[in-house]
């Protein structure tokens, strides 16, 4: 589903001969006359392609510059001056950072627990083919495709009739609930793609079948899982419908957005907003440089071209 | 070619377009008689048990015994009903060394009880060892539930002494049995006198068409629904299903002529000083602790046909980790010093009537600006009412029985959410 | 690996995953489901009676609201498609080289939490803020305009959030069409907007509908746009079924318009699904 197409996944898929690659030059042999209407037309649609990503960015922007307003209380509505002591007092709201510490938790034990499970299903979809297999794709793509609201809603009734309380066991159960599709979904796509005949070749030197798993198939899935696993991360430590349902009295970085915006927003959560989306933006960019640098063994320019397209791979 | 989602059989078409027949339908047929089952068998337990009151006498002691202090206690209560220096809290600190963390998660009574009450129920920790709830619906839902702990009076020493005998005797906690009151207060309307010229005397103000879309009604429930009964001369203490439906209409009239902006919990008097809003429903201490702490000059007026009075109480969860200490701090607020100071910022009714003559001799103490606020405040039929005052304010209603308040929500609460 | 083991494998590991979805996703849909049929009150329980006026009872109440979230989740979904398509053609015809960057650029936004975004939209369409003040202040605005409450408010934060999921299959689905397929036309005589309309557009068309998918089940059961920049008068079913939840704790009520809502979306998608024909469902999901 192109729910993978979240921030982490999609970026992960360019290190992977994935469509996201710039393919070679599309207008080689145009004729001559049409680029000419096509770069009017053309330079309208850049300029509209620019105005959108500005639109896109407009309430980060806000959010960071509001981040160093010298504002005097909890109303960071007006801006007052310039100044970077929230920079120095981020962590000066117990509960806040509690509800991050607490995101992070649930977001890293999620990270782990479904990039295992997902795992497991996403191999095991992509390699074999058995029975389930139509239920277990209904029942992914039915966990993707379901409102938020009702997952959560329906977890609240299940643990409301189980009478286990909510808190964080909850909010995590949940969370790995929905990450496991993805991290399936995502570990699928790379194990189709998978060129049995390296398997077979190991096979053929001697190696069994755990060797053969362990020191070829994982380490060729491995980018793979590592990038559903992110994508888990991020799912998790943005979620704030299922988590509102699961929580209790509990908070999570969302949560406590959400419960803080009717008394006013401190500058604190700028800060913190602005802190995790550099993380965030400096990840990706690493994670990209890495894959682009020339002695990268899956280069992509250096794909085999016999016509093999490298297809939407997820 | 490497294998793609494209070339793959896909067994989910298959079987989406051909008939299967057999072990399939077989397997369909017990799989819905297990979901009946299954249905069936899921039900929510309830901890109620209404109609008791007093719990048994012994119940205090099994309750409190082997209970000891902590130096802790998490305090659960609503957004200005402190100053955010916390002055006093302070002070219980310095004179007990009992640390208190003071958080202010309470916007509305339903959301407060719909979250805690999972948690409670499968007799988990909510995190807090004190919580203020108000008297009414949720109130009575925490006492029938079994959710509040009773409290031990022989640890209310100050309370005894200096609560007023008014709120001693409460209807919906006859004894404080689980409850003592930590602030009463008032609901009428507030203004923008800027936005506002004319004087605002009426709950039928609310309903004027020349203050269209710059209305802003409670989307409590029980606030609405006393409103509405009030603007049409019902009295909501006696009043049946009929007037609440005819109060229903009356308030959404507010709707159909889009006089009304929102509904609001809590956060309307952020809408109002934003000016999104130039008049709405309030409670009474708000505005002044606005207009001190932004400088901001909104007035409060109780209308004519009447204002809604409530209390805000002090209760104990029961499945609290510090009450021992929660209960310390509880008797600490009836302190005269303690419930002066507190009304002083607060601007809401205390239950210590001493500290009218407090407020006084400090006001005596202080010079120009303060010492005229403080005697304001000191003199104030909204922190002091006097016997008078309370004629034309009522209660929410209060519900016999589960099924009747359920109607009554039935009734308003599409108002609020659509 | 021996035969049996071989067939058992992939049971094996589907295990621990399946069993986890079966009952943290399965079993609660059962559990909502029986709860909507059970009757009582919060404090003293609820007991299955298989009480189905619930949902009468909920839907004639509140009927209005869900009209009112498909309608927007539609509105949504079509602004959607006229605005994420050119930047998808762009990215996916003109963007040469820097296709990566200008979807990381799209995607950028993500990495802050959408609850803080929105709360920075409240900020920005403030009645009286730094964008609208200003306007009111030379005349250019009325002073009791207003932004924030309107439904215009609630569905630009819909396309505003959901952006992405629509611009990404799109721009895959463009990004697979054989430019030589496009030559061909030309070499007929096509100008270029008779060989958009007839070429590219057929082909991007799965991307379109995938993007749809996406797009129209969140966006309609959304709560969160509106409770933060809408008014009364916007609300959508997803507050209408939070506020049953967590405010008025009537969990039969809530779990009926839950079911109601998830069961209207479900024949949508496969009556959609239907239209285009099952494969593509697939193809979607199995993207």
């Amino acid at each position: 589903m192109t729910r993978s197409d979240h921030p982490t996944a999609a970026l992960d898929r360019t290190g992977e001969g994935s469509p996201l690659q710039a393919p070679p030059e599309p207008g080689l042999d145009t004729p001559a006359a049409a680029p000419r209407r096509r770069l009017t037309g053309g330079r309208l649609l850049h300029l509209y392609t620019w105005l959108i990503i500005l639109w896109l960015m407009l309430p980060v922007f806000v959010m960071i510059v509001f981040g160093f307003n010298d504002t005097p209380g909890r109303y960071n509505q007006t801006w007052e001056g310039f100044t970077l002591k929230w920079y120095g007092q981020v962590f000066g709201i117990d509960a806040l950072t509690e509800a991050l510490i607490v995101s992070l938790v649930v977001a890293i034990v999620t990270m782990l627990v479904a990039g295992a499970l997902g795992t497991g299903i996403g191999y095991a979809l992509g390699r074999y083919r058995f029975r389930g297999t139509g239920t277990v794709n209904l029942v992914l793509f039915a966990t993707i495709s379901a409102p938020e609201l009702v997952m959560g809603a329906s977890l609240l009734t299940l643990f409301v009739s189980m009478g286990v309380g909510l808190g964080v066991v909850t909010i995590t159960i949940a969370h790995i609930m929905f990450s496991i599709s993805f991290v399936a979904v995502v570990v699928r796509s790379r194990v189709l793609t998978l060129d049995r005949s390296i398997e077979e070749a190991a096979a053929d030197l001697g190696a069994n079948a755990w060797t053969t798993f362990w020191r070829i198939t994982f380490p060729l899935i491995l980018p793979a899982v590592g990038s559903g696993m992110m994508l888990a991360f991020a799912l998790s430590i943005d979620d704030f419908v299922v988590t509102n349902f699961t929580a209790g009295t509990t908070t999570t970085f969302p949560l406590w957005i959400w419960g803080a915006t009717r008394v006013g927003l401190p500058p604190q959560v700028n800060v913190m907003g602005t802190l995790i989306f550099a993380v965030g933006v400096v990840i990706a960019v690493v994670s990209s440089v890495r894959s682009w640098r020339p002695g990268s063994p899956r280069r992509p320019k250096e794909q085999a071209p016999e016509g093999a397209q490298p297809g939407p791979a997820s | 070619m490497p294998p793609s989602p494209r070339n793959l059989p896909d067994p989910m078409v298959r079987g989406l377009t051909r008939q299967r027949l057999g072990r399939r339908d077989a397997l369909r047929l017990s799989g819905l008689s297990a979901l009946g089952m299954a249905l069936a068998a899921c039900g929510v337990e309830g901890k109620g048990n209404p109609g008791a009151s007093a719990p048994a006498a012994d119940a205090v002691a099994k309750y409190w015994a082997g209970k000891t202090s902590t130096k802790k206690v998490d305090f659960a209560c609503w957004p200005l009903y402190m100053d955010p220096k916390q002055p006093e809290l302070k002070k219980f600190t310095a004179e007990t060394g009992v640390k208190v963390n003071y958080q202010e998660v309470i916007q509305e009574m339903g959301p407060w009880f719909a979250k805690v009450q999972p948690q409670l129920s499968a007799g988990q920790s909510i995190g807090y060892d004190l919580m203020v709830i108000t008297n009414g619906i949720q109130f009575k839902q925490f006492k029938d539930s079994g959710f509040l702990a009773p409290l031990d009076h022989s640890k209310l020493p100050t309370f005894a002494k200096n609560a007023a005998p008014a709120y001693k005797n409460e209807a919906f906690d006859p004894g404080n049995v689980y409850s003592v009151p930590w602030a009463s207060g008032i609901t009428g309307i507030a203004y923008d006198p800027k936005r506002i010229t004319r004087p605002i005397t009426k709950l039928a103000d609310l309903w004027d068409p020349a203050f269209k879309g710059k209305v802003g009604m409670f989307s409590d429930t029980q606030e609405l629904g006393n409103f509405g009964m009030m603007v049409l001369g019902l009295n909501p203490d006696k009043s049946t299903a009929d007037d609440w439906r005819a109060a229903a209409d009356k308030l959404k009239e507010q709707k159909s002529q889009r006089i009304i902006r929102n509904y609001y919990d809590q956060s309307y008097i952020d809408a109002l000083g934003k000016g999104e809003v130039w008049i709405t429903q309030a409670w009474s201490g708000d505005v002044f602790q606005k207009n001190v702490s932004d400088g901001t000059n909104f007035k409060f007026v109780i209308p004519e046909e009447g204002g809604t009075i409530w209390t805000d109480n002090f209760a104990i969860p029961s499945t609290a980790a510090n009450p021992v200490d929660a209960i310390a701090l509880m008797d600490f607020f009836y302190r005269t010093d303690i419930a002066a100071s507190l009304a002083a910022y607060i601007n809401y009714v205390t239950p210590v009537p001493s500290a009218q003559e407090q407020m006084k001799q400090d006001a005596a103490k202080l010079s120009g600006d303060d010492k005229a606020s403080l005697e304001d405040i000191a003199e104030s039929p909204l922190v002091f009412p006097a016997e008078s005052d309370y004629a034309k304010l009522h209660y929410y209603r209060d519900f016999a029985t589960a099924a009747e308040q359920q109607e009554y929500q039935r009734i308003f609460e599409p108002i609020v959410l659509g | 690996m021996s035969p049996v083991r071989r067939v058992l494998a992939p049971y094996f590991l589907i295990l621990p995953g399946g069993l986890w979805l079966l009952l943290f996703f399965v079993v609660p849909m059962v559990t909502m489901l029986s709860l909507s049929l059970q009757e009582g009150d919060i404090v003293n329980g609820y007991a299955f009676t298989g009480h189905w006026q619930t949902y009468l009872d909920a839907i004639t109440a509140y009927e209005e609201q869900l009209v009112r979230s498909l309608i927007y989740g539609a509105l949504a979904t079509i602004a959607l498609i006229v605005i994420a398509f050119p930047v998808a053609y762009w990215i996916a015809f003109y963007g040469g080289r820097h296709k990566p960057t200008y979807l990381f650029l799209l995607l950028l936004p993500f990495f802050v939490s959408f609850v803080l975004r929105t709360i920075s939209w409240r900020q920005i369409l403030t009645d009286d803020g730094f964008v609208l003040g200003p306007l009111k202040d030379i005349g250019l605005l009325g002073s009791s305009f207003h932004v924030l409450g309107t439904p215009f408010a609630v569905i630009a934060g819909l396309v505003y959030n959901f952006l992405p999921f629509m611009v990404l299959p799109v721009y895959v689905a463009l990004e697979r069409i054989d430019p030589r397929v496009v030559e061909a036309a030309r070499d007929l005589y096509a100008d270029p907007a008779t060989a958009f309309r007839k070429v590219i557009l057929p082909l991007a068309l799965p991307g379109v509908f995938a993007g749809v998918l996406m797009t129209f089940v969140p966006a309609s059961s959304d709560y969160v746009n509106s409770a933060v920049l809408g008014s009364s008068s916007t609300t959508m079913i997803g507050q209408v079924i939070q506020a049953q939840y967590l405010t008025n704790s009537d969990y039969p009520t809530a779990s009926a318009l839950s079911f109601t809502l998830m069961a209207v979306l479900l024949i949508g998608v496969f009556a959609y699904a239907r239209a285009l024909g099952t494969e593509d469902v697939m193809k979607v999901a199995a993207r």
